[in-house]
């Protein structure tokens, strides 16, 4: 052990605080080993925070008729049939477990009148299921844990951020970092390490993604030889804020349409009826983002190119009792009275479906002792994820890492090793910035590789555009290697910044090379020139791994699912 | 296009002091942006916290113009057109520019005992929505810490050894009030908590972003609770006799 840096060790170690993260925590705490929880922001402030409109289980307790088998299926067709159905079936098995834990721990949902969870409709969901707390699930959700993780002796540092998996051989020993407050570096050996480290948003301008959305945890897996899949699925929100500037992007939650909000163009026409009359303001995401889109390139859009939603039929004290904080937010804002009239819409950067390519159930990557839950993982959603979906996701997935991570470490015979020329290597990458004659100013390279992102891989892609991005990213990696950083260590923003653009600079590549390679539409993966699904590509999934001569993007079958499974999607089409 | 003028405070704990940046003004803007301007494009080195930009996480509070706020929600153009001062909090002890150590805080949360339910009492529950509407306000908080900066036991008195402040009796209050919850923190605030020493100034209900009523709703009725539980004599003797737990309920 070197004296330059701050020496932690755990049995397991979780990256992330958000619901991912914090469950898998408790998990492992419960199972009996030593456990450190690292966020690179205070904790309770993860992205999981902003999730509003609720967690999907099928609870039955609205409508009775629902069951995990439809769950299952509408999970399986939003993702357009490329999620790992294995995943999908513990997922919708044990969601509604997950939700009555937290109740047991203290969280609080709406009610029914007689005294039950309450559960709202959404988008793409056949019978209401999500749990909510008006419009802030998110922050009970991570409340809750949060004061769960506490008390069952896991032991959190805040403000830390990671930027390399230390390895010993093939598996993974620990992580390196650094403390945000003022640079003193970090080791923590670990002999096992689980990313709840959420999506990387940050790759575009216009998203409702907090800073903190930059990817490390999956651009962490991929160098330290982790496969990722499915990263060319990027979701768009069909309703974020538009106007003014400073709120473009901010997210405004798919309760409003499950609570009967109406999309209109600005001819006033309820321009759903013409793409998905059926399920209306409550088809898939992919599907809604795609007619705003096509509204506003027709001609028809909202004066900041978005769309009408109105909400204000259902009268001020119900919009405020429902919806409190878009009330809040848009009145504040925006100047807009939600409970009066129409909001201004328009498709921002939400979540991403791909990530780490994980063990179903268990969360283990293809690195040893690495595990990952939560939107960091791959598999789930596949082609495009549901609203709510993704707080129960986190539960369910966090915990079964938190277990199979436990389980993993009592199952080794010796502790890895910690390489301190790892440390040292990474130490010398992350202070290269602070050397004169550095140029790149690390906002103004991420303002490029958003504006690189939003044109050559946003909601419409074409062969060419996305080739000739993945050149503009290629070159953008050259110049990150000049970035600047002034000052010192202490708490400085700038600094920070110029690991996060080499991370999101990596993440960039792998959308942009894995969108290049699937030729058809699906899901999120709209190609103007491959406009139609393709059977073939409906039964494959795209991995991304670093090769000796960089990164390679090969294909996986998607798992088949038993003939039991496959009828049930056909039962409830 | 017009210009905003921010006094931002710049420094660390050796000390430090009020610098002039001027931002363009754009529609809509909030404080938040001024200085994420500043920081992309005068001085990286900037310190702030900031996380979801939509009120919802409480990371960016500051002294604004003296008045502890989200820095997310203060919109520029309420103060049209005069200069504007940023501060950190300055109930917690500086780290850098606008960041302060707010690690008391999440150590005080540590010392109260969790949400507790009956053992044997593994639900689905049923709690009927008059049980648990009051609960949803306490529930709102989203641990910004500006009632905290604000609470004059924290701030002035340097109280941190004896109140748990606002916050934490907005938080114990929901615990306590839980129908399902069977722990009583009352000695808890009685002693370390230090109930006692809130004299009910409502400087923390003017500052709290979610609007959360924190003296009337949490702070009177739970120092009720303690009065009931320490200073009633027929509970007291009751205590003497039989030792039993209270019935619940405020």
């Amino acid at each position: 052990m070197a004296d330059w840096y701050e020496a932690r060790r755990y049995d397991v170690l979780v990256v992330g605080a958000g619901g991912a993260g914090l469950r898998a925590a408790i998990a492992a705490a419960e199972a009996g080993v030593k456990v450190g929880l690292v966020c690179k922001s205070l904790l309770g402030k993860a992205h999981t925070v902003m999730a509003e409109g609720g967690i999907a289980a099928a609870l039955g307790n609205v409508d009775a008729k629902d069951s995990w088998e439809v769950h299952f299926a509408d999970t399986m067709r939003g993702g357009q049939r490329i999620n790992d159905y294995r995943m999908v079936e513990i997922f919708a098995k044990e969601a509604p477990e997950r939700v009555y834990e937290l109740e047991r721990w203290g969280g609080l949902f709406d009610r029914t009148p007689d005294g039950k969870i309450l559960q709202r409709p959404f988008g793409a969901h056949t019978y209401r299921r999500l749990c909510h707390v008006g419009d802030r699930t998110g922050l009970e959700l991570i409340r809750t844990l949060q004061d769960r993780a506490v008390h069952s002796g896991v032991e959190v540092l805040m403000e830390v951020t990671l930027s390399r998996l230390l390895k010993d051989g093939d598996r993974v020993a620990g992580a390196f970092g650094y403390r945000r407050e003022d640079g003193r570096f970090i080791v923590i050996g670990a002999k096992a390490v689980i990313l709840a480290t959420g999506g990387w948003g940050k790759v575009y301008k216009v998203t409702s993604n907090s800073w903190e959305c930059t990817g490390d945890g999956c651009a962490m897996a991929y160098e330290a030889g982790a496969e990722l899949m499915d990263m060319e699925m990027v979701q768009f929100h069909p309703t974020g804020m538009v106007w003014p500037p400073g709120v473009r992007g901010i997210l405004v939650t798919e309760a409003v349409r499950g609570e009967g909000g109406i999309l209109r163009n600005a001819k006033g026409e309820r321009f759903m009826q013409a793409y998905d009359p059926k399920k209306l303001e409550l088809s898939s995401r992919d599907v809604v983002s795609r007619s705003i889109y096509k509204e506003v390139e027709a001609g028809r859009g909202s004066p900041h190119g978005g769309a009408f939603l109105d909400i204000s039929h259902r009268g001020a004290e119900y919009i405020k009792k429902k919806l409190p904080s878009m009330y809040e937010q848009f009145l504040k804002l925006a100047d807009v009275d939600i409970t009066k009239g129409p909001m201004e819409v328009a498709p921002t950067i939400h979540y991403v479906m791909g990530g780490v390519r994980v063990a179903p159930g268990e969360g283990a990557s293809t690195v040893p002792g690495l595990f990952a839950a939560g939107e960091v993982a791959a598999g789930l959603h596949g082609a495009n994820r549901l609203g709510g979906n993704s707080l129960s996701d986190l539960v369910v997935f966090g915990k079964r890492a938190g277990e199979h991570a436990a389980r993993y470490v009592k199952g080794l015979d010796r502790a890895p090793r910690i390489d301190d020329g790892q440390a040292d290597e990474e130490r010398r990458l992350l202070l290269r910035p602070f050397d004169s004659g550095n140029t790149e100013n690390p906002y103004e390279l991420h303002a490029d590789l958003q504006e690189v992102m939003g044109t050559h891989a946003g909601i419409a892609r074409t062969g060419d555009g996305l080739r000739a991005g993945l050149d503009k990213i290629l070159s953008l990696q050259e110049r990150a290697e000049r970035m600047r950083a002034a000052g010192s260590p202490l708490y400085n923003p700038g600094w920070h910044a110029c690991r996060d653009v080499r991370f999101m600079l990596t993440l960039c590549e792998a959308i942009l090379r894995s969108a290049i390679e699937r030729t058809e539409s699906r899901g999120a993966h709209w190609r103007l020139d491959f406009p139609d699904q393709d059977a073939g590509w409906g039964r494959k999934n795209l991995v991304v791994r670093r090769g000796d001569a960089g990164m390679t993007v090969s294909t996986r079958p998607v798992p088949e699912m038993p003939s039991g499974l496959a009828r049930l999607l056909e039962a409830t089409a | 296009m017009t210009e905003a003028t921010l006094h931002v405070f710049r420094g660390d704990k050796t000390g430090g002091e009020l610098r002039p940046y001027q931002v363009p003004l754009t529609e809509g803007m909030v404080v938040l942006d001024a200085i994420h301007y500043i920081q992309q494009h005068e001085d990286a080195t900037l310190a702030c916290r900031w996380n979801c930009k939509a009120a919802k996480c409480g990371s960016c509070g500051a002294e604004v113009n003296g008045k502890p706020r989200l820095m997310c929600k203060t919109r520029l153009d309420q103060f049209k057109g005069h200069p504007v001062t940023v501060r950190p909090l300055a109930a917690f002890p500086l780290i850098k520019d606008l960041v302060t150590d707010v690690s008391w805080n999440y150590r005080v949360n540590q010392e109260i005992p969790p949400f507790t339910p009956a053992r044997d009492d593994t639900g689905p529950w049923r709690m009927y929505p008059e049980d648990v509407d009051r609960m949803f306000e306490f529930r709102r908080c989203i641990e910004c810490f500006l009632c905290q900066d604000v609470c004059h036991v924290l701030r002035e008195h340097d109280g941190t050894s004896r109140y748990y402040g606002p916050r934490f009796m907005v938080r114990i209050a929901g615990l306590e009030m839980h129908p399902k919850d069977t722990v009583s923190r009352a000695h808890l605030l009685r002693g370390r908590g230090g109930i006692g020493f809130c004299n009910i100034t409502k400087c923390c209900e003017e500052v709290c972003p979610e609007e959360i009523h924190i003296t009337d709703n949490a702070i009177i009725p739970l120092k009720e609770r303690v009065a009931d539980e320490y200073f009633d004599p027929w509970r007291a003797l009751l205590r003497a006799f039989g030792g039993r737990r209270e019935p619940r309920g405020t």
